[in-house]
């Protein structure tokens, strides 16, 4: 660290600069996630608290980024728990406390649609002991068996003599009486679950106060802006604090592995001086890349051999036999995942305690990586999870936590480390590249004989752990491995192939572009076989009943036959985290050789609904989601550097982009609970892609759409 | 010294009066329901009025927004009760919710002059950006609160 000589004479408290005249503050503690109940509650197990006052306080021990946890996961206890929904108030679980009890909350990661997916079962056992405990002490209470006792909406009622006590008046007994291992209800007994409650985060997220990690405010708290070596891979070599340390508001210069960091008393101090702050970066051989290079080396590596994932004996001869054969290759770039709230982390780091403030989708990650950085117990470190400006899976990643560690550390003040839009964009963790080539070949009577993939892409795993055992990453292989289709033989290959970009999981991991590619091939084979897309689809999905009754109803909702003028409609399907999903575009060409997106139509198949409207939400958000980066999304490599700045360059969806959208839930089956985060992400892609070839009649086979110029085929 | 009348209050501020308005409103006035997302006016998360007027404040200096209303989320309405956000309330817009103190900032000065916005008026009015892509309810909360406000 190198400190400016202001520092010592300039107290932290004057240096933010302001003077208040009779200025209202807002209450900022309030609308804080993670409140604790002001009364003396009861703890009845490490998710639920019932005080005096009837006020239940339900945990949640996943995080809030927009895909409504901070609901649904409280309407699933609150099921078992019969109690009046009004009384309820949310919580997010203390990650301290997680570790301190033998991480009681199971995991506290928020990733991969399986937030319900996973935590449904403990959650409903955590809500049902609760009330077993609470009918056990009405029934020692008034010396009755507890058989003659039920909960119903926030009372324990005794049914001969209809006498009843509430839950705050058996809260404090109840915590004390142990029940053994509770059956949990049939989904036809739910009373919360499948309505939509409102979501407990709104109040706060319309008038300001909700506490995103960005607002987090502490006191003597200072301000950190960091700049990165722009080119990926590069390292910090020197800085000239000299030359900025006199500016307003300077304190320190702290050095870090890739950059440096400017810590200021306000954020646009700090910005302003590290701007202006000398740099210079070692770079190897990192500046000589460009996006185009990385898309001749995946091509090329095409051709070769992968390592084999799926045998397909027979591929090869069946290949040669085959009246024709269709063979097409398709390409994604690297994508930012771009959050609403850049990248930001607050910390405070000193000989006797280590406090960390951030909305992260990993908080035992983050407190993880805390003690490893700091020689601390896990169980020491307090980390206070915020709400998240968008997750997208970006912020289950922790480089930008250590950043923020390194330069507390440094400063021994508190620091708030903030990411200019363009360090979040430029030196971000992107979605892989890939390119994927199949090849099918078809019979005389237009059967598919044989079916070949190849898939290169770009392996977090390799990325994180700087190996991969046996040389295939099966999370760059969803959607390929769990092929659906009935093709017999098929073969899968797979090849890694890493550049200096640092790569992070994205919202929905690989099905996004592998779905991407596998769809629109499936929908060149339709093409080639003279079948319509649901046809062709439904004749190799014969095995799978609950997608054909997917299939079905989306060609019954779409209109998919119905002709609309110079629309045209395109179809994809696919499932991931227990969800079958399809979806409908309906797309035209502009006059300007753009694409327009007018309507998607998706159906779902989860299983269970816990929330609709959060559901719907959940999907339509998934669909924007992906076709930001269907139509725009691009991270361009050029010397070693990303391209795109800013959201002027890294262009998303609009208000005036998006498509009306309908969403139906068509539930197969009350015995599934599938993921609802993901699934509208990566089917939106190859359903605009195959509508646009029933216009353009041209393959478009690589993204952004927006690098075509369309026109209208013959 | 820099005068700034804020959701009704004068403050004196001692900054540079070059500093971006968003940078003043929440680290020297603690306003932290102005959020940050691009800093280049590109993204509408930082969107407060001036005189009713909805501008980016990240590129909006403290200097020339003296002598104006400053209104921001938090003054918006006493109780979160302005037609705008009871709308936002009742159709359960936010996700994430970033940016929509934006979004209701920009709403609340569309329908200021157009009263009852139509959907291009909503599309050229409305270009704040949304990652969890809201634009739905948002437009649907935008229609609600006109037809609350006209009643």
């Amino acid at each position: 660290m190198t400190v400016s000589r202001r520092f010592f004479i300039q107290s932290i408290a004057t240096a933010t600069g302001g003077m208040l005249l009779g200025f209202h503050l807002p209450l900022l503690a309030s609308a804080r996630p993670f409140q604790t109940s002001e009364f003396d509650a009861a703890e009845l197990n490490a998710w639920i608290l019932i005080g005096a006052d009837n006020v239940i306080t339900i945990r949640v021990a996943k995080s809030e980024m927009g895909q409504g946890v901070m609901t649904a996961l409280p309407m699933i206890v609150a099921d078992e728990l019969e109690v009046d929904w009004s009384l309820v108030k949310v919580e997010y679980a203390d990650v301290q406390e997680h570790f301190q009890r033998g991480k009681i909350y199971q995991s506290m990661k928020s990733s991969g649609s399986n937030g319900i997916v996973r935590s449904r079962p403990y959650l409903q056992q955590a809500g049902a002991e609760a009330r077993e405990k609470l009918i056990k002490a009405a029934a020692e209470t008034w010396l009755v068996n507890s058989d003659e006792c039920y909960a119903d909406f926030g009372k324990v009622y005794h049914r001969p003599s209809r006498r009843s006590l509430a839950y705050g008046e058996l809260a404090a007994k109840a915590a004390n009486i142990s029940v053994a291992s509770v059956e949990i209800k049939k989904p036809r007994d739910f009373t919360m679950i499948g309505l939509s409650t409102p979501r407990v985060d709104t109040p706060a997220k319309v008038d300001g106060s909700a506490i995103f990690g960005m607002d987090v405010r502490v006191d003597g708290m200072v301000y950190a802006a960091v700049k990165h070596c722009p080119v990926l891979g590069g390292k910090l070599r020197g800085y000239r604090f000299n030359a900025v340390r006199s500016m307003p508001g300077v304190i320190a210069a702290v050095r870090l592995d890739n950059g440096v960091a400017i810590v200021a008393d306000t954020f646009w101090h700090a910005t302003q001086a590290v701007e202006k702050l000398p740099v210079q970066w070692d770079i190897g051989d990192e500046n000589k890349t460009y996006s185009e290079k990385f898309r001749n080396e995946y091509l090329a590596a095409l051709a070769t051999p992968g390592k084999v994932v799926e045998a397909g004996k027979g591929t090869e001869a069946a290949l040669e036999t085959a009246e024709a054969i269709l063979e097409s290759d398709y390409l994604v770039p690297y994508l930012a995942h771009a959050c609403m709230e850049p990248m930001n982390c607050t910390a405070h780091v000193t000989k006797d305690k280590v406090e960390i403030w951030a909305g992260v989708q990993d908080p035992e990650g983050v407190v993880e990586v805390a003690a490893n950085f700091t020689g601390k117990p896990a169980e020491s470190i307090q980390m206070h999870n915020c709400y998240l400006g968008g997750g997208f899976g970006r912020r289950s990643s922790t480089d930008y936590i250590k950043e923020a560690l390194t330069i507390a550390t440094d400063v021994g003040l508190p620091v708030q480390m903030i990411w200019s839009r363009e360090d979040d964009m430029r030196s971000g963790q992107y979605r892989p590249m890939a390119a994927l080539r199949f090849k099918s070949g078809v019979d005389m009577d237009k059967n598919v004989v044989a079916f070949t993939n190849h898939a290169v892409s770009h392996s977090i795993i390799q990325d994180r752990d700087g190996d991969v055992p046996g040389g295939i990453d099966n999370s760059s292989l969803m959607g390929l491995i769990d092929m659906p289709y009935d093709f017999s033989p098929r073969e899968l290959t797979a090849t890694i192939k890493n550049t200096h970009v640092p790569t992070w999981w994205w919202r929905s991991v690989s099905h996004s572009q592998n779905i991407f590619a596998r769809e629109c091939f499936i929908d060149e084979l339709a093409t080639a076989t003279k079948m319509d897309p649901f046809s062709f689809r439904r004749k190799y999905l014969a095995h799978r009943p609950d997608m054909l009754d997917v299939l079905d109803k989306l060609e019954q909702v779409s209109g998919w036959k119905r002709r609309n003028g110079g629309l045209a409609k395109g179809l994809a399907i696919h499932e991931s985290a227990g969800t079958i999903i399809a979806q409908v575009a309906e797309v035209s060409v502009t006059d300007k050789g753009t694409a327009k997106v007018h309507r998607i139509v998706t159906v779902v198949d989860c299983g269970n609904l816990i929330n609709p409207n959060i559901a719907k939400s959940q999907i339509e958000s998934g669909v924007v989601f992906g076709l930001s980066a269907a139509m725009y999304g691009k991270i361009t490599i050029e010397q070693g550097k990303v391209l795109e700045t800013n959201f002027d360059t890294y262009r998303v969806m609009e208000m005036a982009d998006t498509p009306v959208m309908e969403t139906h839930f068509h539930l197969s089956s009350d015995e599934k609970w599938g993921g609802l985060g993901e699934q509208g992400v990566p089917g939106v892609a190859p359903a605009v892609v195959n509508a646009l070839f029933n216009i353009t009649r041209r393959r478009i086979r690589s993204l952004p759409i927006s690098d075509y110029y369309l026109s209208r085929g013959r | 010294m820099l005068k700034l009348k804020i959701n009704d209050n004068v403050v004196e501020l001692d900054v540079d009066p070059a500093t971006p308005l968003l940078w003043t409103l929440r680290d020297n006035l603690n306003l932290t329901g102005t959020k940050y997302g691009c800093g280049i006016g590109q993204c509408g998360a930082c969107t407060v009025h001036l005189n009713g007027h909805a501008v980016k404040s990240c590129m909006t200096t403290v200097a020339e927004a003296e002598g104006f209303d400053v209104v921001t989320i938090e003054g918006l309405s006493s109780n979160a009760d302005h037609p705008v956000q009871k709308a936002w309330i009742e159709g359960d817009v936010p996700q994430c919710g970033y940016c929509q103190s934006g979004q209701i900032m920009a709403a609340a000065a569309l329908l200021q002059r157009t009263t009852s916005p139509s959907d291009e008026q909503i599309d050229t009015a409305m270009t704040n950006i949304c990652r969890c892509g809201t634009y739905p309810g948002i437009r649907a909360a935008i229609k609600k609160a006109a037809t609350s406000r006209n009643r």
